[in-house]
């Protein structure tokens, strides 16, 4: 290694900042020097490191909100070079440069980088994505599940709720009250589960509200978008399918 | 827009395939009587549909109504969608923007139709006979001819999308392979449709439907 010489090549970065919750946001560019290997979180820790820009004025360091650095908590969710993923796994050396880093829009953002994932929270909570086994005395075991179907249903227990997928759908934003494909998706995996199906109505009605999975428009993008591969248009289709079953059988009073 | 949009958004989905999709087949197929059969079979559809039983029930029933509510619905959605294709051009999300495009561009050239032809027979300027020529004079004015293509294009693009987006938002194309078939289909129904539609549209610049014209400005002379 030639450790004499100075390091040459730089990366170059123009983060969109926020001081407050209410305040305008605005951008700021830096220049850092490469390492090999580099994640775009390993980019921010040099800058808070040394939070100067690339014109060598002084600023605070940029804010943003990580985890488990591996792509399973979801924290680290952010608008790179246009596109929502995971800070985590977006490596320098496969990005373009200069690498924009954008808060997702779809959130009330904290501070800089950092958003209010709440709503998402709330969506699960709504249509409560649990299974209630909690009672004053044992239930014993459950029913079992069958293991084709326990292959399908772990893929979509693979969600982490990091809201890639609500910022990828043009029909999450403020004029609408959709809930997103996260938590359909969440609601066919509860009801996929023997014991979570005994609750199995309950969620479909939630989505059977305003706000509920009609908002879908079908644009598909958060297939596209779902950093762990989940199917989730096929979860929005399949519990399209349960909720047009339970429209009919509540009509017909079965 | 109050109470539980699930039910108007379904009474929505609903409306665009019963009937307002099976309205769009009979027009194109009662058009192409004038490719197929020229001015005598285009008036000979006319007087066909004219000659069913309740017809204004059904047109006010089966037409107008789920029109008006499928299409203010349609603009209110159209309004609430926050289209991204700059930063997801994928193409089902091109389908997801035309599909509102299109619906907007369809609202206002079925006012403008039906204002031209349906509206005149109803105030009484001209009688069902006279509607092969009241198209001829449309079809033959360049300007009117182009608006006529793309209004058409248009409505047609938005019954055969908006047939895929039904049978995904009913549940009965599920799987990404289902869906995908689907598509396909609806892009070959949307190539027949837009066809028919364009050889009577064609077919209407013609010379039999412009004498029938003239003499129609005959009448109107005298």
């Amino acid at each position: 290694m030639a450790v004499t010489e100075a390091p040459t090549k730089t990366i170059k970065l123009v983060i969109t900042r926020q001081d407050k919750p209410d305040s305008k946001p605005y951008t700021e560019t830096f220049e850092i020097p490469y390492r090999p290997n580099m994640n775009v979180i390993s980019a921010l820790m040099e800058i808070q490191r040394n939070p100067v820009q690339n014109d060598g004025q002084s600023t605070s360091p940029v804010c943003w909100d990580s985890n488990c650095l591996e792509e399973v908590c979801g924290a680290c969710s952010m608008n790179i070079n246009g596109k929502p993923r995971q800070a985590c796994t977006a490596l320098v050396d496969k990005l373009e440069q200069p690498i924009r880093l954008e808060p997702m829009k779809t959130f009330p953002v904290v501070r800089d980088l950092v958003v209010n994932r709440e709503r998402m929270f709330g969506a699960l909570k709504r249509v409560k994505a649990w299974i209630p086994i909690d009672g004053t005395y044992d239930l014993g075991p459950g029913p079992r599940m069958a293991e084709t179907k326990r292959q399908w249903a772990y893929e979509l227990s693979k969600c982490m709720t990091c809201g890639v997928c609500l910022e990828a759908c043009p029909n999450v934003n403020e004029k609408t009250s959709f809930i997103g494909p996260a938590a359909i998706s969440q609601v066919r995996l509860f009801n996929a589960h023997p014991t979570g199906e005994m609750n199995k109505d309950e969620r479909l009605e939630t989505l059977m509200e305003d706000g509920g999975i009609e908002g879908c428009g079908n644009s598909q993008n958060c297939v596209r978008a779902c950093p762990k591969g989940i199917p989730l248009t096929t979860s929005i289709a399949a519990i399209n399918k349960d909720t047009t079953k339970q429209l009919f059988k509540k009509w017909l009073g079965m | 827009m109050k109470g539980n949009s699930y039910y108007s958004r379904k009474l929505h989905s609903l409306l665009g395939v019963i009937p307002l999709s099976l309205f769009i087949l009979s027009h194109a197929l009662t058009n192409f009587s004038a490719a197929e059969g020229g001015p005598q079979g285009f008036k000979d559809a006319v007087a066909f549909i004219n000659g069913l039983p309740i017809v204004s029930v059904l047109e006010l029933v089966g037409i107008f109504l789920p029109l008006l509510f499928h299409g203010v619905y349609g603009l209110y959605l159209a309004y609430q969608s926050n289209n991204n294709l700059g930063q997801f051009s994928y193409g089902r999300n091109w389908a997801f923007t035309l599909q509102r495009v299109s619906g907007v561009i369809t609202f206002i050239f079925v006012f403008w139709h039906v204002y031209q032809t349906r509206f005149q027979v109803f105030v009484g300027n001209i009688s069902h006979d006279d509607l092969g020529s009241t198209m001829n004079e449309i079809a033959t004015n360049p300007f009117f001819f182009a608006l006529y293509v793309i209004g058409v294009v248009a409505a047609v693009f938005h019954f055969a999308n908006g047939m895929w987006a039904f049978l995904v938002s009913w549940g009965i194309t599920v799987g990404p392979r289902a869906q995908r078939i689907s598509s396909y289909v609806w892009m070959v129904v949307f190539v027949i449709v837009t066809g028919l539609f364009m050889a009577s549209l064609i077919s209407f610049r013609g010379d039999e439907f412009q004498e029938a014209s003239a003499a129609l400005e005959l009448i109107r002379g005298v």
